[in-house]
């Protein structure tokens, strides 16, 4: 067998991932991504060093049938390996992160550029006041900065065009600013307790999207399964988290066309949806909900009448709203046709989660690589053709009411089987992990395709644990977006695709 | 045209009249109280909490808002249940003692007057423009700070808004354990606020650190140059932390 097959939530021994010569690797990644348009990179990463010899491993999804690809290659830092981001541009991030963390050259990359100016880069003179940004020389031509500080309050990240008038010729952007230390905090904290902590601060808007993977990596590598009741909460926390920031970004959205009505509207329905989580377990963000071994607040049946009424009472007013909203020519006319992409490029740039679905890819993990409930049913996502900002508030609208009836759906069966799951906190260390051994993780986030892969070293202690925003991929969908608009439209674009700064910083 | 009304109707009304009173569910957690049970020296508690923010002195439990990242789990793990959060979501403060919960303590957590500058409450005590850093904030913090001007909890009823330029701002509130990529962006936009500026800090990853404290990626310099005006604890804030902190530091209300 040429690479490892796993499944979703799979989980493997370490050894047990063929190594193969370069070339090998090369010609293998580039087959497999553009020949077959349902395959894509998941995450291309260094898992290990030893005296200069890297392990660089690369998952790749296989959307047709549900299998991930592991393969990988040895390579020594100092050498130059060929870029593969020449034949497939997807894995363009990916190269230069390695590239800016290890200094390993990677010839031909066209864009071989730091990512996030991490403390350990390989070149500390590499500043991040000092970018290399692309340049346009021309009497015509003009460059606009924007950040790192932005006006509103959001994150920071900068964004540099080049327009012609006010016309936006190319967009490059700049992250980093927001670097933690994610990865690094992963090996240093010892106690389990620590590291799911570190899970839930990974980016904010995405809790529960980012504490599932890594807890059920954690599983995974105990060989615990997951009761039926847990794996109903779990699953109606994520598509909560889902409605509850879509429905923040749809306010924001109006916001940015200046449409006051749908900016209060939606923005005061999410108050309703994040006060839920804060009945729940105590926190608006659902921080504390998700934990590995055993369910901290089971869903008791106050919980689900509530979580009834709110979803009733919240879809009364969500609807008149929406008719509103979409019926209006001046909104209407500010979301048609801005900030448009097509479905080329978002195959090309590897993008998941919305902004590839609403250029008619039928990329969602809930669909393609299904786990938790969503492996009961079939889940059909919702797509669109248009690629447009219309699309991405359009398709918000979708996927909330999706998310109604797959709460709904999951709530039904967890009445018919009661909770059974105990609320104690066992003692984590009662749970081993198996040694030496990988598992790997995605889950469907309101942003998309979110991904952890956990090892562990020969104590059955994490030591690896490489986190994946769906953001990894869409930045430059964004950046393919803005072209040829009006550099005013910037911020609806922005909103529209709402990428996260964390998330990708780290 | 019809529609509209009918909307509106279907809202209702949405603020918070008083955004002192409203009481949160008994699940938040908040100040929490530590009682003068007998402490079994498991010091379960100290280990098990991942930003250091509980000591055990001479068998005495403190623990430190500015660190919590309120996970409640020692509550949950202490086998003579000392350790109890309450929901009282006032908790901000200009001292940084006062976030520290000693045992067998049960009271408000207060902002200390004498360490309030005298220029806050005749300057900002109307009309409070703030300019918002996000130095490694995670984007909870920073989606509770745009809550406080939502339409539940409108804090520009009172005069204090968020503004886009530092140069309309009279202080900064920063969220994030400041990130040493942040930290030259962060001092240019300080440096920009006219005098006399006042600096928040929002969230507990921004008073301390909180789960990346430690981190090599964080560069926290530009605390050890200024006097910190306002600590507000929370992971994230709650909105009704921050305003009623906010609301306490610039209009004296402590005085009545």
């Amino acid at each position: 067998m040429k690479w490892l097959e796993t499944k979703n939530n799979g989980a493997f021994a370490i050894e047990e991932i063929p190594v193969m010569a370069y070339e090998e690797f090369y010609d293998l990644t580039v087959e497999l991504i553009n020949t077959n348009e349902s395959c894509h990179c998941v995450n291309y990463f260094v898992l290990s060093e030893e005296e200069g010899l890297l392990h660089f491993v690369i998952v790749i999804a296989d959307d047709s049938d549900g299998i991930l690809y592991v393969f990988s290659h040895k390579s020594h830092k100092n050498m130059s390996l060929r870029s593969i981001t020449k034949e497939v541009f997807a894995l363009h991030v990916f190269e230069r992160e390695i590239y800016e963390k290890y200094g390993l050259d990677f010839e031909e990359h066209p864009w071989l550029k730091p990512v996030r100016y991490s403390y350990d880069r390989a070149n500390r003179t590499h500043k991040i006041s000092n970018y290399p940004f692309f340049k346009i020389n021309g009497e015509d031509l003009h460059q606009v900065g924007v950040g790192p500080i932005h006006a509103g309050v959001i994150e920071p990240g900068h964004f540099r065009f080049i327009c012609n008038g006010e016309r936006v010729l190319h967009l490059e952007i700049q992250l980093g600013f927001q670097h933690r230390g994610v990865e690094q905090l992963f090996k240093e904290k010892k106690k389990l307790n620590h590291k799911l902590v570190l899970a839930e601060n990974i980016a904010g808007d995405s809790v529960v999207a980012h504490t599932l993977p890594f807890v059920m990596n954690l599983e995974s590598l105990s060989d615990f399964e997951a009761p039926r009741d847990l794996v109903y909460a779990r699953t109606i926390a994520l598509e909560l988290e889902r409605i509850a920031i879509h429905i923040g970004d749809l306010s924001a959205q109006c916001t940015d066309i200046a449409y006051q009505l749908g900016s209060s509207v939606f923005g005061a329905l999410r108050t309703p949806a994040i006060n839920y989580f804060q009945f729940w377990c105590g926190n608006r963000f659902a921080r504390t909900l998700i934990r590995p071994f055993h369910q901290p607040y089971p869903l008791t049946d106050e919980l689900i009448k509530r979580l009834l009424a709110f979803l009733e009472e919240f879809e009364k007013k969500f609807t008149p709203m929406v008719e509103e909203t979409f019926g209006l020519p001046s909104v209407l006319s500010r979301f048609e046709r801005t900030g448009h992409v097509i479905k080329e490029q978002m195959h090309k740039v590897g993008a998941v989660g919305i902004p590839a679905r609403i250029t008619g890819m039928k990329r969602d993990i809930r669909h393609t690589h299904p786990t938790m409930a969503y492996k009961e049913f079939l889940y059909n996502p919702y797509l669109m053709q248009s690629g447009d900002v219309y699309a991405h508030a359009y398709m918000r609208v979708q996927e909330i009411y999706r998310g109604f009836s797959i709460i709904r759906r999951v709530l039904d069966k967890l009445s018919a089987i009661g909770n059974q799951t105990s609320s104690a906190r066992p003692k984590y260390e009662s749970y081993p992990l198996k040694a030496n051994y990988m598992a790997i993780n995605l889950v469907e986030g309101w942003r998309g395709e979110t991904c952890h892969i956990t090892c562990t070293d020969a104590e059955g202690e994490i030591n690896f644990n490489k986190v994946k925003d769906p953001s990894m991929h869409n930045w430059m969908a964004l950046a393919l977006g803005v072209r040829n608009q009006e550099i005013s439209d910037f911020p609806i674009c922005n909103k529209s695709f709402d990428q996260s700064y964390c998330g990708f910083d780290l | 045209m019809f529609d509209i009304y009918k909307i509106l109707k279907l809202q209702g009304k949405q603020y918070i009249p008083d955004v002192a009173l409203p009481v949160l569910p008994a699940l938040f957690r908040g100040r929490p109280v530590i009682s003068t049970l007998e402490c079994k020296d498991c010091s379960d508690c100290v280990e098990e909490c991942p930003t250091e923010a509980i000591q055990q002195k001479n068998g005495k439990i403190s623990l430190d808002l500015g660190k919590c990242v309120f996970c409640g789990d020692c509550q949950k793990i202490c086998p003579s249940q000392k350790i109890q959060f309450t929901n009282d979501y006032k908790t901000a403060s200009n001292s940084r003692k006062a976030l520290v919960i000693q045992e067998g303590e049960d009271k408000a957590i207060q902002l200390d007057p004498e360490l309030i500058r005298k220029e806050i409450a005749s300057f900002f005590g109307g009309s409070l423009k703030l300019r918002q850093v996000s130095a490694g904030g995670d984007n909870a913090d920073e989606y509770e700070l745009n809550a406080c001007s939502n339409v539940n909890f409108d804090m520009g009823r009172f005069g204090i808004d968020w503004v886009a330029s530092p140069r309309h701002a009279d202080g900064i509130v920063i969220t994030g354990p400041i990130t040493e990529n942040m930290a030259e962006p962060l001092q240019i936009c300080y440096d920009a606020v006219p005098n006399p500026k006042i600096v928040i800090l929002a969230g507990t990853h921004a008073i301390s650190g909180g789960i990346f404290a430690g981190s090599k990626a964080l560069d926290r310099t530009f605390l050890t140059k200024y006097k910190v005006d306002l600590f507000v604890p929370g992971s994230p804030v709650h909105p009704l932390t921050f305003l009623n902190g906010v609301l306490e530091l610039i209009k004296h209300r402590q005085t009545k």
